[in-house]
């Protein structure tokens, strides 16, 4: 091979790799800058409404303003932290409730025939066909007082009454927990599909039942697929907006919710970009920190 | 030195009509659907024993293995180790210990976390794992590695550890899966007379499976030669080697020329059998009784037999022939000889002289020669 050929070949790797980084550059990380300028900047009336970052003065002066009234705010106001924390409470719940949901389901899967276990996946996959909008506005006809669930509960006498499930926090919870389920089942699966079953035979050799065989081998080899259902799931529901908003009521306090309110209704643009800087950094940072130290206890595990 | 050979006791309580036997299969069968993998096996294993299955693949020795272990279940037929009958036993709760062809050791746990688990499902007390652990890792020779996880060692080491996981629980016997088929020629022949002094230094009864007849050879007490679920023979080495009792035995345990023929005279000792192929009746010792005019096999062994330019004597047999081929392996070079009926025999010479050339070379009309106690007569 001469220099050249390995210097296309080189290039061309790059080329192949480029085109999604280019993507993400465009698309996220100048937005995501520009998010940062803004949440430096303060509100005033105007458009844009917020005071620029950058300013040529007179006698070509580069004044640079950086306002940090709007991380101040956050600080100040209990409400930004209730709400953040209500987030994460939230979406831990729900990640909770899918690996508890998801890993039997994901185990079945992985266990079963392989003529059945292409079905399987596709059903856990079907939802998607389906707008996501549209199956969150489904649940609002299931959760309602005189929906179907209520419905459902009084015919059969459970209830007397309808219960108020619509416009609650366990509504948030149905909704998330429903909506992000396949996002579990799925990393689940591909962890436990390829782990070697002879190594459950050699734990039953060994004198371990059935049940301490799961815990103390299956369980410990998924930690992979657990740690990566987990944040597939956890990340997009601490910041989620759509569910809170159609099935949540107005005390469901979510970091989306008032990242909206925030940019919408108040027009307060510093304030809702401190939020969504804010919210990425503590969460992205630990997950970050987490998925490294999982990184290197889990290695060699494959 | 003679005399060491003769004091040591020889190890043979397959021959004692009163010795109670570990392990026993009572017509033992196992189908998978229409597919029958082992066809009522009846087999007795002596504690202290070295067993081998031996076999091709797909013959069920492995499903013989797995239902000792318990991973399968017998579909009739019992299954006794130690004078308990363990059909309806889990694998949990059986006094066996399986090392398996893969291995199998948690790749989450450290070398020693490994070789400590069966003890730690036992509840043994923690500085008694301990001490134990650290006994079956000097035993294979792994005590430096304490520390490492699976995916920092060698085939070999990984063998040994698996080796030592199995061992830490003292079993009555111990299950081997093809234990050496994922190492390299050379670690294989090293680590099979290890693994034999190992098992002489704990006294566990090892039954092993494997393809490779080289392996069971060198390392059984005794061995079962299967063939699509049955038994063909059970016997020592020698006996296997020496006295094959079928053709499938004959022709699956080393080289063998088989001639076809019919039992021509039966004078006491020698047995006269005419073979269409030769030119002339052969005669065989060791003759057992059978009929004549019943149809059998004369089996010859390559290395039992001499390739000469000179005619054979009187009381040997012999045929003539033409070197058509030479297979030169160094040690020994093996000599394919066309038969006037165009027959080929294979012959095994030792290569004696240290120069490449040999006194026997291609086209050469030779003399092939056999004394009649060298040869077998296979009826089945």
């Amino acid at each position: 091979m001469t220099a050249l050929d390995r210097a296309v070949r080189r290039w061309g790797r790059l080329l192949v790799g480029l085109p999604p980084y280019a993507w993400l550059v465009v698309f996220f990380l100048v937005p995501f800058l520009i998010v940062i300028k803004i949440s430096l900047s303060q509100a005033i009336m105007g458009i844009p409404p917020y005071t620029p970052l950058l300013e040529w003065g007179e006698d070509a002066v580069l004044t640079i303003r950086i306002a940090l009234g709007s991380f101040g705010t956050l600080f100040g106001d209990e409400l930004y932290a209730f709400a953040y924390l209500n987030s994460l409470r939230l979406a831990a719940i729900a990640t909770f409730c899918c690996l508890l949901l998801g890993y039997p389901a994901a185990y079945a899967i992985a266990r079963s025939s392989h003529s059945v276990r292409n079905l399987l996946l596709l059903l856990v996959a079907l939802p998607f066909w389906t707008s996501f909008l549209i199956r969150v506005y489904a649940w609002i006809g299931i959760l309602k007082t005189e929906g179907l669930l209520n419905g459902l509960l009084l015919w059969l006498g459970v209830i007397d009454t309808p219960l108020q499930i619509l416009e609650t926090d366990l509504a948030v919870l149905i909704g998330m927990v429903y909506s992000y389920l396949p996002f579990m089942v799925l990393p689940l699966f591909a962890t436990l599909e390829k782990m070697d079953m002879s190594l459950l035979e050699a734990a039953a050799d060994l004198g371990c039942r059935p049940f301490q065989a799961f815990i103390s081998v299956t369980l410990p080899l998924s930690m992979p697929g657990i740690v990566a259902g987990s944040l597939l799931v956890f990340i997009p529901a601490v910041g989620e907006f759509v569910i809170p908003d159609l099935l949540g009521g107005p005390d469901t306090l979510m970091i989306g919710k008032i990242l909206w309110a925030e940019f919408f209704d108040n027009r307060d643009w510093p304030v809702a970009s401190a939020v969504a800087v804010a919210m990425l950094v503590l969460l992205v940072v630990p997950v970050m920190i987490f998925q490294r130290l999982q990184g290197q206890a889990t290695e060699g595990t494959r | 030195m003679a005399q060491t050979v003769a004091q040591r006791p020889t190890f043979s309580p397959w021959t004692d009509p009163d010795a109670v036997p570990l392990i026993r299969f009572e017509a033992v069968s196992k189908r998978f659907g229409d597919f029958v993998a082992v066809d009522q096996v009846d087999l007795s294993i002596h504690a202290g024993e070295f067993f081998s299955l031996l076999g091709a693949s797909g013959c069920g020795k492995t499903t013989l293995l797995r239902m000792l272990a318990g991973f399968e279940t017998p579909t009739s037929g019992r299954i006794f180790i130690d004078g308990t009958d363990v059909s309806a036993i889990p694998p949990y709760e059986r006094p066996v210990n399986m090392m398996f062809q893969s291995y199998a050791l948690f790749p989450h746990m450290t070398v020693e976390q490994n070789v400590a688990f069966g003890l730690k499902q036992d509840g043994v007390p923690k500085p008694r794992i301990r001490e134990k652990v650290r006994d079956v890792l000097d035993l294979v020779q792994m005590s430096r590695f304490g520390g490492r996880k699976p995916h920092q060692l060698s085939g070999g080491q990984r063998q040994r550890v698996a080796l030592a996981r199995c061992l830490a629980k003292e079993p009555k016997v111990l299950l081997l899966d093809e234990p050496l088929a994922a190492l390299d020629r050379q670690l294989r022949e090293r680590t099979q007379l290890e693994l034999v002094g190992i098992q002489e230094r704990v006294g566990i009864t090892f039954v092993m499976v494997t393809h490779d007849q080289g392996e069971a050879m060198t390392m059984s007490s005794r061995i079962a030669v299967m063939n699509s679920g049955c038994l063909e023979q059970v016997g020592t080495p020698v006996e296997i080697y020496e006295y094959p009792g079928t053709r499938f035995v004959a022709d699956f345990i080393g080289a063998a020329n088989m001639f076809e023929g019919v039992v021509a005279s039966d004078n006491h000792d020698l047995l006269v059998v005419t073979c269409p192929e030769l030119e002339r009746d052969l005669s065989i010792s060791h003759s057992g009784s059978v009929p004549v005019g019943a149809p059998v096999t004369v089996m010859v062994r390559p290395e039992k037999m001499v390739v000469q330019r000179e005619s054979p004597s009187e009381t040997m047999n012999g045929v003539k022939g033409v070197v058509a081929d030479i297979a030169y392996l160094g040690d020994v070079s093996i000599y394919h000889i066309a038969l006037p009926s165009g027959r080929r025999v294979e012959v095994l010479r030792t290569n004696l002289r240290h120069t490449g050339e040999q006194e026997l070379t291609w086209e050469d009309e030779v003399h092939l020669a056999w004394h009649p106690a060298n040869a077998m007569v296979l009826t089945r």
